[in-house]
């Protein structure tokens, strides 16, 4: 019963990863179809872009969420601000240079918050928390200069603080395949190492892993995934893009392998729709739209997964109070029939709707549907079925686990 | 200290391999010194307990042989190599609260880590590694439970897979951080099963416990520990009660010894 049961959880997950992939390549299509979207050239390649961003972003997140470095991902994509900055001062508006010095800024500020962690008493929130602000302050401090000069302030770096997915260019793309692929294929040689390292980190030690030079590398990707990641949801909301994915892949999955292919799923569809949505109308940030759509699946996740979601604990329980209900009418019901002449008396209605106020009603259909009493002029008769399952279940009183066994019709 | 060098002389020459020798050995966290100069030499085939009061550097103690923790100062050595070259001799045991069983993977993936160190860093777990997996599964009683969902398992369940997961490593010597903490009876008997096991089959095993009742029918040996060696030897030699009130200060009197 439970290895089919698991085999079905595993086909259904495999399904959904097969069908996001599907959904996330018919978007442009669909929202063509659905909302006469006009699919210009540039509409393709923001398009593709934000789905590109949006499942690097998941694939990554994955790790984040699971090693509980949320607050990291938060701290280092705010961290990128003042690099960007820095970089507009000295470069000017050249996205590779900005980038870089995003780049460097948020691995400065990651570098900066483990030396704290390691020399102070400060816990990891309270370091990452302070670093967070200090390097933002200094970004903001900065963008007003940048805003002070007459000549820059027309060009801006607004779209890095919210995302403007219209800003993505055919060359931006290029960049992030070429740069995605290489992210992916580090993961892809070092999977056994980041797997250990995101479980069990003290066992991966123990083991001769070389854990420090893992985590370096890993929070190496995660820099180089938020840096690529800004100009499509901004400093801010980054972080959002980063795990809301991969928490809702988490619902679903039971392996990390099928996590981090359904996080790049629900990425590329949360980036692919909110990068459409803002090209729409080019006033809305693109960040705060894939932050809502990715949201929004991270809701019907929690809703509908199996084993883990609302839906299914609801249905779980209301299963359970049918099943005791059932059972305990049963058992009633062949007390008062024995009592009264033979097991197939039949037994006053209002009999078991006084001892079962609540769940009578409930109970009583479970057994009608099993097929075990039947409604007669007189009252409730149990079936052959019936008498032969309450004593089955008398029984089988001492071994409470296995009396759900014996009453399933 | 006289005493102590005599004791691991002896030692010596009693048996013919020392699995583990520690000399000096300290560790600091703060100011504090948590572990204080220990010396100590376990013979091979040799299961020993470690008990102590909280904060009697036990945990510490294993994380220092295994690299886990800095050392201030002291050596370490497995079968007379150091750790870097021992590290295929030696198993590990984490505290089951160590980890998040919430991750998204099966038992048997988990019983799988345990060979990664043997994979090295690019080859994948394939048929014969899931065979092994599965065998050690079956010794510590879970192989009707290698497809489960690690989020489904009672703790002890996940002790046993943690268990399963340090017997593939066919190491040496094995270093268990309290197996033994709020697990069921089954679970019990299926690690004192598991460590006689090794045991005949000349293995080493250290092991962290609390319940002091069960230390002379579990352990041939027993380390005392409260940041200082307090005692270590033959458990019926040294868990005397005169050293287990030197261990947890003699604020304790624990029942049933005497």
């Amino acid at each position: 019963m439970f290895t089919r049961a698991s085999l079905h959880a595993q086909q259904r997950t495999w399904l959904l990863i097969v069908g996001l992939l599907l959904l996330s390549a018919a978007l442009l299509p669909l929202s063509q179809w659905l909302f006469g979207l006009r699919v210009t050239y540039t509409v393709r390649v923001v398009a593709l872009g934000g789905a590109l961003l949006g499942g690097l972003s998941g694939v990554l997140g994955c790790y984040a969420v699971l090693r509980r470095e949320s607050l990291l991902g938060d701290a280092l994509s705010h961290a990128a601000l003042p690099g960007l900055a820095l970089a507009f001062l000295l470069f000017g508006r050249e996205l590779s240079l900005l980038l870089l010095g995003a780049g460097i800024s948020s691995w400065l500020a990651l570098r900066f918050s483990a030396a704290v962690q390691r020399t102070t008493r400060l816990k990891q929130d309270s370091a990452l928390g302070i670093v967070l602000v200090a390097w933002f302050a200094a970004g903001m401090a900065l963008l007003s200069i940048i805003q002070s000069i007459p000549d820059a302030s027309q060009a801006g770096l607004d779209q890095f603080i919210f995302g403007q997915a219209a800003a993505i260019i055919e060359s931006d793309v290029l960049l992030v395949t070429v740069l995605g692929l290489l992210l992916l294929l580090v993961i892809a040689l070092f999977w056994k190492g980041f797997k250990l390292l995101s479980f069990d980190p003290e066992f991966a030690g123990a083991n001769g892993l070389r854990t420090g030079l893992l985590q370096t590398l890993l929070s190496t990707l995660m820099v180089v995934t938020i840096v690529l990641g800004l100009q499509l949801a901004g400093v801010i909301l980054m972080v959002g893009l980063l795990i809301a994915p991969a928490i809702a892949a988490r619902q679903w999955a039971q392996s990390l392998g099928q996590m981090v292919l359904l996080a790049a799923g629900f990425g590329a569809f949360a980036g692919g729709a909110g990068a459409i949505i803002s090209a729409l109308d080019s006033g809305i940030p693109t960040g705060p739209m894939i932050i809502v759509v990715a949201f929004l699946l991270v809701l019907l996740s929690m809703a509908l997964a199996p084993e883990r979601g609302y839906l299914w604990s609801w249905r779980r329980q209301r299963a359970h109070r049918r099943h005791y209900a059932a059972r305990n009418i049963l058992r009633d019901l062949q007390r008062y029939a024995l009592r009264h002449g033979s097991a197939d008396s039949a037994v006053p209605d209002a009999f078991i709707r006084g001892l079962h106020p609540g769940s009578a009603a409930l109970g009583l259909h479970e057994l009608q549907i099993a097929g075990y009493v039947r409604d007669t002029a007189g009252g409730w008769r149990l079936t052959a079925a019936g008498i032969a399952a309450a004593s089955a279940m008398q029984n089988q009183q001492a071994r409470p686990k296995k009396e759900a066994e014996c009453f399933s019709p | 200290m006289a005493e102590r060098l005599q004791q691991l002389s002896d030692t010596m020459q009693k048996s013919s391999t020392i699995a583990l020798a520690v000399e000096d050995l300290t560790v600091a966290y703060q100011e504090k010194p948590a572990l204080w100069d220990v010396d100590l030499a376990v013979p091979e085939g040799l299961l020993m307990g470690i008990v102590g009061p909280n904060g009697a550097g036990k945990s510490t103690f294993i994380k220092a042989l295994l690299n886990l923790v800095p050392r201030a100062a002291g050596t370490v050595q497995f079968y007379g190599k150091p750790y870097e070259q021992a590290r295929s001799l030696v198993g590990y045991v984490p505290q089951r609260s160590s980890v998040d069983w919430d991750f998204p993977t099966s038992v048997l993936d988990v019983v799988l880590m345990g060979l990664y160190g043997k994979l090295g860093w690019f080859r994948r777990p394939g048929r014969h590694e899931k065979a092994l997996a599965l065998q050690a599964l079956e010794q510590v009683g879970m192989a009707d439970l290698a497809q489960r969902q690690i989020g489904q398992l009672s703790g002890g369940q996940q002790q046993r897979t943690f268990l399963a997961r340090a017997l593939v490593q066919d190491a040496q010597i094995y270093f268990m951080d309290e197996p033994f903490a709020a697990v069921d009876a089954v679970t019990e008997r299926a690690i004192v099963a598991i460590l006689s096991e090794l045991k005949q089959r000349g293995r080493t095993a250290l092991v962290v416990h609390h319940d002091l009742q069960t230390v002379r029918d579990y352990f041939d040996w027993v380390l005392m520990l409260n940041v200082e060696i307090i005692a270590a030897g033959p458990t019926s030699e040294v868990f005397t009660p005169a050293n287990l009130r030197r261990t947890y200060g003699g604020r304790v009197a624990p029942p049933g010894l005497g």
